[in-house]
């Protein structure tokens, strides 16, 4: 039986993950939450026959046990998280947190599922979009050798990034550098982040500049960005790298772009399918669990 | 034209657009020594920072010779009159960036969006406006965005609370015309109550007319840098418009002789090479490309055998903006694997 899911927040990322929540094996988008009645998550979703409530979380909370809901999303803000969470969690409810909260471990599925599952953690942070394009990458080179530094640009276009991204650009700068050092492995990070007007919109465009301390072994570095490339697209097929490695001393330079499914948004919006997509990975893998039990 | 009787502010560049034109390298001594000649001068603003803002210390825009605090103490404490300002890219920059510049003196920020983007400044000007700052809103690369366009983009930055708006003309692409019809909307949405600003780069040669433009149509406040010293083709050169402006009747409050001696003396042997309209930088705002992509763009054409002008014009057709920096390495690889070179 597939396991129960609710998804808090009609914005571009609550609605995006009910359509790719929609042709899960494992999981059913049974409830969406909203605050605003008109919005178009959540009329897209009462009119696919979901269960929807403009009452925030509270309007969700006397359901949970009856629909036997297991997993929720919260694509809300880092604002209103903290206090969401405690609700769910008083319920015995997994939470995905897609906000920059962080309140819970960050989560980059293709670097550290199989910890967070291990630890069986009620709830995951999924860093930021940036982050998750990213952090592999830094990752694929830290787990060959020490990373003194990197830096990520993350460009994404503008009619992809929401109101509530841009009146937080400083929770993405922040919270993509800590994931960079605490899941990517490098000592020390650094995130920008640009958005292009440009029309007809531009794809997701991500560079990484990592550090090396001792001089990099560039076979083994090439290998392992190539063998994450490959775990990447098994998650978002639009993964792609577009230039490099490029060695220069000490320096490796990565390009990549990433194409989005279409869900939602047209495909440019790689950013928001990224970190969706890895959501819907970790919360499939979390429902196997509990189905297992 | 006749400007007789208006007063503007002349912002000072050379210590921050400065900074691209010599890759964030300079030393404390040369801030100390530009800024103590332009405060004598009569300068009244005076802007420092990493020549893409607050934070702009990176791989990817270079990393400066000090960090922002260090080349802010080489010059605050010995100013007697000037103010001194620092920018701020959201995106690059963060309001932890903002405090610490606060600590070592500033008194006015730049918040600098994209010309379309106005809203990704909402909490960097909030956090400004709580520290009493001047704070201005600047938006960069205005000739992508229209007049009206324009207008509702500064609206954004008015209602966070920015008290001066700028029209940035990054690529240094605008011509007269268009400074005109864009100061012009923006004075006739913001009246008196809202200052203007005018940031030009003189690489199709437009700075001092541009800045004229820009004065008759309402604009108060003019950037410009001792001999021009700033990305791509520089800015307006501060002598310059300070001699143009005695010779109109405009008020600047700053001493001919003196600015002319500290962009002589003391600017041009930090220059390296004198800036000046090369076909590069030509082509900077014939295509309406950021000025600081010039240096990377040579440097890309070095590595990758790909003619910066090709470079650059591909970047514009590609709709580019301010801080991609990274798409310029990108773009000419893409090109020199075309053509067969790498």
């Amino acid at each position: 039986m597939k396991i129960n899911c609710a998804l808090i927040g009609s914005g571009n990322i609550g609605t995006d993950l009910m359509y790719k929540l929609k042709r899960s094996e494992v999981l059913n988008p049974l409830w969406m939450v909203g605050i605003d009645p008109e919005s178009d998550g959540l009329l897209r979703a009462q009119k696919d026959g979901m269960k929807i409530t403009a009452d925030g979380v509270d309007g969700l909370l006397p359901f949970i046990k009856e629909d036997g809901v297991k997993i929720a999303f919260d694509a809300t803000s880092a604002y209103v998280h903290g206090e969401n969470n405690r609700k769910l969690a008083e319920l015995g409810v997994k939470v995905i947190d897609l906000t920059p909260a962080a309140i819970g471990p960050f989560c980059v599925p293709s670097v550290n599922m199989e910890e967070l599952l291990k630890d069986d953690v009620q709830n995951v942070n999924m860093v930021t979009c940036g982050g998750q394009a990213t952090i592999p990458m830094i990752a694929a080179v830290s787990q060959v050798q020490e990373v003194e530094y990197a830096e990520i640009i993350a460009t994404a276009a503008s009619k992809s990034a929401g109101p509530g991204t841009r009146a937080n650009i400083d929770e993405f700068t922040e919270t993509t550098k800590l994931g960079i050092e605490q899941i990517g492995g490098a000592k020390n990070g650094k995130a920008i982040i640009i958005l292009n007007p440009a029309e007809p919109p531009l794809m997701m465009r991500d560079t990484i500049h990592c550090l090396t301390t001792e001089e990099p072994d560039e076979t083994a570095i090439r290998k392992s960005i190539h063998e994450m490339v490959v775990k990447m697209q098994k998650i978002i097929p639009g993964y792609t790298l577009k230039n490099g490695p490029v060695f220069d001393g000490k320096k490796i330079s990565i390009w990549l772009e990433i194409e989005g499914l279409g869900d939602y948004l047209p495909k440019y919006a790689g950013n928001l399918d990224i970190i969706t997509a890895a959501s819907v990975n970790i919360a499939e893998q979390m429902a196997e669990e509990i189905q297992g039990v | 034209m006749d400007l007789r009787g208006k007063k503007i502010t002349i912002h000072d560049m050379s210590l921050r657009d400065g900074m691209h034109s010599i890759r964030h390298q300079f030393t404390t001594e040369q801030m100390t020594a530009m800024s103590t000649a332009m405060d004598k001068a009569g300068v009244p603003m005076i802007e420092v920072t990493h020549g893409d803002g607050l934070g702009g210390n990176s791989l990817n825009y270079g990393y400066g010779l000090h960090t922002d605090e260090e080349w802010l103490d080489a010059v605050v404490p010995n100013m007697t009159q000037a103010k001194i300002s620092a920018l701020l890219l959201p995106g690059i920059g963060i309001v932890k960036d903002l405090e610490r510049a606060v600590e070592h003196g500033i008194s006015t920020v730049r918040v600098a969006t994209h010309c379309t983007e106005a809203d990704c400044s909402a909490q960097h000007i909030k956090a400004a406006v709580g520290m009493n700052l001047d704070t201005v809103g600047f938006l960069m690369m205005a000739h992508m965005a229209d007049e009206k366009r324009l207008v509702e983009e500064a609206r954004k930055m008015v209602s966070y609370g920015a008290t001066t708006i700028y029209a940035t003309d990054s690529a240094g692409y605008l011509l007269p015309d268009m400074v005109s019809s864009r100061i012009a909307a923006l004075k006739a949405e913001f009246g008196d109550e809202i200052e203007l600003g005018f940031h030009g780069h003189n690489n199709m040669s437009m700075g001092v007319s541009n800045s004229l433009a820009a004065i008759e149509a309402g604009a108060t406040r003019i950037d410009a840098s001792l001999a021009g010293f700033g990305a791509g083709s520089g800015n307006t050169a501060t002598e310059v418009l300070v001699a143009v402006c005695n010779r109109m009747g405009v008020e600047t409050g700053i001493d001919l002789d003196m600015i002319e001696d500290a962009a002589e003396d003391i600017a041009l042997p930090i220059m390296g090479k004198p800036t000046r309209i090369s076909r590069d930088s030509l082509t900077l705002g014939y295509a309406g490309v950021y000025s600081s992509f010039l240096l990377f763009a040579q440097r890309a054409e070095k590595k990758y055998g790909i003619d910066a002008r090709t470079i650059l014009v591909e970047l514009g057709r590609r709709g580019m903006i301010g801080g991609q920096e990274d798409m310029i390495d990108d773009c000419a690889m893409e090109m020199a694997r075309a053509k067969g070179l790498i």
